[in-house]
């Protein structure tokens, strides 16, 4: 047998950290890992942030990024240890033998450079092909990942195409100088749910037909799943568990892989409406200032007590805009809220301190959601004060009621919000809504900016309270998953539009609108074989039309 | 228990040495500041350790005298400045609409003046005196912390956090005190360093150009105009205040420097 | 219209609008002495005859809106009026000291853009080590000084204890162009000095901010060597930050002249405006600011044009 394409032994990096108010520090931050990929075969590297995964995956191509080096092991690329190669040699081994394609396309296209000259420029500069060659290629790739008009996609520039042909145009970009190994670092995570699947096929099927080898890295189990070979799991830089795909997804031997595989398994009852709505959206339309259009046309829905409204929809749906409405900072040109049987004032500064008690809000990003120079324990004791006039030993042991509430506990009270984790961060926004004792709390993706094994934990507490509390949510989300673990009702928004609406089991059941089944079968699945099956059933419809 | 950086360390040192020079000049200065004690530029000696200028007064008291008029101006000019600028700047970022419109324009109009140029023209009607001085260089460079401070106040503004507390109701006061100023304090702190230098810098130049302040109130621009005459015969006194400025100036960077990277790397600080 | 010209055509329009609005103000400036101008001109010790010739001359029993129309349209077609102090007419001495000026800053520009650039590249490419922070020290302690004491510092040592060049800067029409040259090497080198320190910071600043997008690191991973590096990726984003930087400090330049010119008795526009101010010569005072002020004006209004321009999704709308 011949040597494999690519082999690492023993890779270790390390990086310069530089804490604030101390030295700079040198730290490892991977410790040792090996793995072999053969010609035209697809390696996933999956795992969480911190991981290491892409810093393992640039290591390929025996590059760092801003402090990081690598300090040990070897990197076999087609028969030499690239980490032992002069500079001249590794410019030859980049954009030639292994290419890369990054998470953000738009960041990463030269936006002074018309999209073909950015393409062709690394089969050119390395004498791949020749100028005119290189641009057919890159055609025939524009055409191979269904970019529309690739005769001209080419002369336009970066931001004159979307983010998913732009995507699709950074893997032209990879594939054009024919490399025998093709990185991709996290490719579909900035897209929509719609778009990452047209762009996960052509990728998938440009790797198919090229034969090129590939790193496919994603945070994501699902998608790895239907492009890779074999996977390997890492955490904090260090290998977890290493297999064959079908073997990792069906027969996880380690536990951090089985809670990878069983992510995103909550089950919740779908409740039945019961009592009258505490909240009630009617023909809702709103508009940003200074804009001429609408983005929420005629939106009317209905939230009951203690239950879950699941809002869904893709950037642009209007989802975020509805929120804004009810919470009042963006008056809507026409309609009416009702919030637990009173008319809701449209301006946030003629509401009564009651009325926004009662609402409370909690943020995608905790980062900027708590203010870094304050306290946990000042965060939460802020609503007791304001609502109830708590203070003192009153007001701190209520505090440390609720750190228990959200599992954290009361020695964080005297940390500041830099101090904590991402789930950590959220749950303090978690109890300083619940500190109002509210009855409603609109939850704005609260989980996309966490990890999954994160980001279930939060899903779990915020159920949990919501039977201890009796407290209603309105979720607004992109992600299906997250909308079936816990939604009781849902409705699905495209264009600033209610496309579909009800209880999540006849939202959930055919016969589907267009939208929302396009919506519904995009969400990856867990097995293998689903985005063939996908791509099949919808070529088959289309066939059928 | 805090750790000072050596360099840090430096420039509070000097720059804490200038300001109790400034407030205990008549104690520490040797001679008084209009004596006449000697010939026209005497070299350094024992009893002149700057020698004496251009009419045989005490170069180093003059010095000494000098540095507290021009500390002292560059200090009251830095404060109005910074009051009127950062007041403005904060009320305009927070309330914003027509306010924040008329008060940005003007500071736009008044800011495509060169500020030493429109200071002369402005000078050149007023009466020279200590006042005039304070308030045309302290409302001209308000437009610079105005525009800053509205900046930074514009970036807090807009922070989920800042939203969270007018959705629980929270009045104007608690929005600019509590949420908004402390995450704004590090970067106006340091500006005010800068401020203060420029101050020192433009009071001088005024003063060098005659239309700062007037003999035989001692300044350091004013030293430098005094003796400038001495630079052909090869006669130094006129670059003594060259050394005070730039120790001063650089001092007081270190020391602003030091306390943006300490500030911002509190517990509290943004990652 | 094509979009950018169309941002370009407002551009104009809003430098010619601060243009009137900063006359206003010059104007304006010279009267908010609560009192009477021509009283704070004379000082106390006038006579009601002086002062009530004067108020005439200066046309202070009309109205001040009057005056000022009066005053910006005579500027408009070229008359400035006649100083108060001997008579001349000021468009006249004015014209030659703004060439005189012009002359210096272009000699200074010259010499200071190409070095600050260079040395923005070396920061750039040294960045963190000693080259770097070399040159971040030496700046800093530029900054720090004002104009006039360089210039004395420099006179000092260069002119007087070197003789290497003379320590007044007196031009005239007679002098060749390598005499001139000669005669304003040292008020070139402190304009230098000051402004190179600005633009190299700036410029490195601006570099640096273009090294570190993610496109760079694309082209790194093509193989680019680190010279095409910058010229294909880097070169083609920078060039209008760091033309901005140049069209700031030239600017700053302008400012920088006024003391420099004082300082080596350089017959120029700088030295006559703060001889005037002295002398309460209001006609005199207004005339210079507004030259200063239009070029000022002007030259950041270039430096926004050619951001307006440089940016292709400006350029290549959707």
């Amino acid at each position: 047998m011949s040597a494999p394409l690519l082999e690492v032994r023993g890779l270790t990096i390390g990086a310069t950290i530089y804490p604030p108010g101390e030295r700079p520090r040198d730290i490892e931050i991977v410790h040792g890992v090996d793995f072999t990929l053969e010609k035209g075969k697809v390696l996933g590297l999956i795992g969480e942030s911190g991981a290491g995964k892409s810093t393992i995956g640039l290591a390929t191509m025996a590059y760092g990024r801003g402090g990081v080096r690598i300090t040990g092991g070897e990197v076999w690329v087609n028969g030499r240890d690239i980490l032992q190669a002069p500079p001249g040699e590794l410019r030859k081994l980049r954009g030639s033998e292994v290419t890369y394609v990054s998470q953000s396309a738009a960041a990463s296209f030269n936006p002074a450079k018309r999209i073909m000259d950015q393409v062709v420029e690394a089969a050119v500069r390395h004498g791949r092909f020749s100028r005119r060659a290189a641009e057919a290629r890159a055609v025939e790739l524009f055409r191979a990942l269904g970019l529309p008009e690739p005769e001209r996609i080419g002369s336009r520039y970066p931001h004159q195409v979307s983010g998913g042909q732009l995507q699709r145009c950074m893997t032209a970009l990879a594939l054009c100088p024919e490399p025998d190994l093709v990185v991709f670092d996290e490719p579909t995570t900035a897209l929509d749910v719609t778009t990452q699947i047209d762009v996960l096929m052509a990728i998938k099927e440009a790797i198919r037909e090229t034969g090129v080898a590939a790193l496919y890295i994603t945070h994501d189990l699902a998608v790895v799943a239907q492009v890779s070979d074999d996977i390997m799991v890492l955490k904090m830089g260090e290998m977890v568990e290493y297999g064959p795909t079908e073997q990792i997804i069906t027969r996880p031997r380690e536990e951090y892989t089985r809670a990878l595989v069983s992510v995103r398994s909550i089950t919740h009852e779908e409740k039945p409406p019961a009592g009258a709505p505490v909240l009630k959206v009617e023909n809702i339309t709103a508009r940003y200032r200074g804009t001429g259009f609408d983005v929420l046309h005629d939106v009317s829905v209905a939230l009951h007590p203690g239950q879950t409204l699941a809002v869904v929809g893709e950037s642009g749906s209007g989802k975020s805009t509805l929120a804004r409405v009810i919470t009042g900072l963006l008056p809507p040109r026409a309609g009416a809220i009702t919030f637990a049987g009173r008319a809701l004032s449209p301006e946030l500064a003629s509401r009564s301190r009651e009325d926004l008690r009662e609402l409370q809000m909690i943020y995608q990003m905790a980062d900027t959601a708590m203010n870094p120079r304050q306290t946990v324990g000042t965060i939460i004791g802020r609503p007791l004060e304001f609502y109830f006039g708590l203070s003192g030993e009153e007001k701190r042991k209520r505090v440390k009621e609720l750190l228990d509430e959200i599992e954290m506990g009361e020695g964080f009270i005297d940390r500041y919000p830099a101090e904590l984790s991402g789930g950590q961060k959220q749950r303090v926004c978690i109890a300083r809504a619940l500190a109002a004792r509210p009855k409603l709390i609109i939850c704005d993706e609260v989980t996309s900016a966490l990890d999954p094994l994160v980001a279930d934990g939060i899903l779990k507490l915020l159920l949990d309270l919501q039977k201890r509390e009796d407290v209603a949510y309105l979720f607004i989300t992109h992600d299906l998953a997250t909308v079936k673990a816990i939604a009781d009702s849902i409705a699905v928004m495209y264009q600033g539009r209610l496309v579909r609406y009800g209880p999540k089991s006849e939202v959930l059941a055919p016969p589907f609108d267009d939208y929302t089944d396009l919506l519904l079968s995009s969400v990856p699945e867990m097995r293998l074989g689903w985005l063939e099956d996908v791509i099949a059933n919808r070529r088959m419809e289309s066939a059928g039309n | 228990m805090m750790r000072i950086p050596p360099a840090a360390a430096i420039g509070l040192f000097f720059t804490g040495l200038y300001f109790f020079i400034a407030v205990f000049a008549p104690w520490i200065a040797p001679y008084g500041m209009t004596e006449v004690v000697g010939d026209v530029w005497e070299p350094a000696s024992r009893a002149h350790w700057l020698g004496t200028d251009s009419i045989g007064r005490d170069l180093l008291t003059r010095m000494i005298y000098g540095g507290r008029t021009t500390i002292f101006i560059a200090t009251a000019a830095t404060a109005i400045s910074f009051v009127t600028g950062a007041i403005l700047g904060f009320t305009a970022a927070v309330i914003g609409g027509w306010a924040d419109q008329i008060l940005s324009r003007l500071v736009d109009l008044i800011m495509s003046i060169p500020t030493l140029i429109f200071a002369l023209v402005v000078l050149s009607v007023m009466p020279v005196n200590t006042l005039t001085l304070l308030l045309v260089m302290g409302f001209l460079d308000a437009t610079r912390v105005y525009r800053l401070s509205r900046a930074v106040a514009v970036d807090i503004n807009v922070m989920d956090y800042v939203e969270a507390a007018r959705l629980r109701g929270e009045g104007r006061g608690w929005v600019i005190f509590r949420e908004i100023l402390p995450n704004a304090l590090s970067p106006l702190v340091a500006e005010m360093g800068m401020r203060f230098i420029f101050m020192v810098l433009f009071v001088s130049t005024l003063s060098f150009l005659g239309l700062g302040v007037q003999p035989p109130e001692a300044d350091w621009g004013g030293i430098v105009k005094e003796n400038k005459d001495g630079i052909i015969y090869g006669i130094p006194a006129a670059l003594v205040p060259a050394v005070a400025i730039a120790t001063l100036a650089i001092s007081v960077n270190l020391v602003a420097d030091w306390i943006l990277t300490r500030t911002t790397s509190l517990k509290g600080g943004r990652g | 219209m094509h979009p950018v010209m169309k941002l370009v055509a407002q551009r104009l329009a809003l430098g010619i609008l601060l243009l009137f609005a900063a006359s206003v103000l010059i104007f304006a400036g010279t009267q908010i002495l609560p009192g009477d101008v021509a009283q704070s001109i004379l000082g106390q010790s006038a006579t009601e005859k002086t002062l009530a010739n004067l108020r005439e001359q200066l046309g202070l029993n009309e109205p001040a809106v009057t005056r000022y129309f009066k005053w910006l349209f005579s500027a408009l077609q070229g008359d400035l009026g006649t100083a108060l102090t001997n008579g001349a007419d000021i468009a006249e001495s004015l014209g030659r000291r703004l060439k005189n000026t012009l002359f210096l800053a272009a000699c200074a520009a010259v010499v200071s853009v190409p070095l600050a650039i260079a040395l923005g590249l070396i920061a750039v490419r040294f960045r963190d080590r000693w080259p770097d922070k070399l040159i971040s020290a030496l700046t800093l302690t530029t900054i720090s000084i004002p104009e006039f004491l360089l210039g004395y510092v420099l006179a000092y040592f260069i002119a007087v204890k070197l003789g290497w060049a003379p320590s007044v800067a007196m031009i005239n029409d007679s002098m060749s162009l390598f005499e001139k040259l000669q005669a304003v090497a040292l008020p070139v080198a402190v304009l230098t000095m000051v402004v190179l320190a600005h633009m190299m910071r700036m410029t490195r600043a601006a570099i640096l901010n273009v090294m570190q997008s993610a496109y760079i690191e694309t082209a790194e991973l093509k193989g680019l060597s680190g010279l095409e590096v910058i010229r294909r990726h880097a070169l083609p984003n920078a060039i209008a930050p760091i033309v901005n930087v140049v069209m700031l400090n030239l600017a700053y330049l302008v400012v920088g002249v006024v003391v420099v010119e004082v300082v080596f008795v350089y017959p120029g526009l700088g030295q006559y405006l703060v001889d005037h101010v002295s002398k309460r010569d209001v006609p005199v005072v207004q005339a210079c600011g507004l030259i200063f002020a239009a070029v000022y004006i002007g030259l950041n209004m270039v430096a926004d044009i050619v951001s307006i321009l440089a940016n292709p999704r400006l350029r290549h709308p959707k």
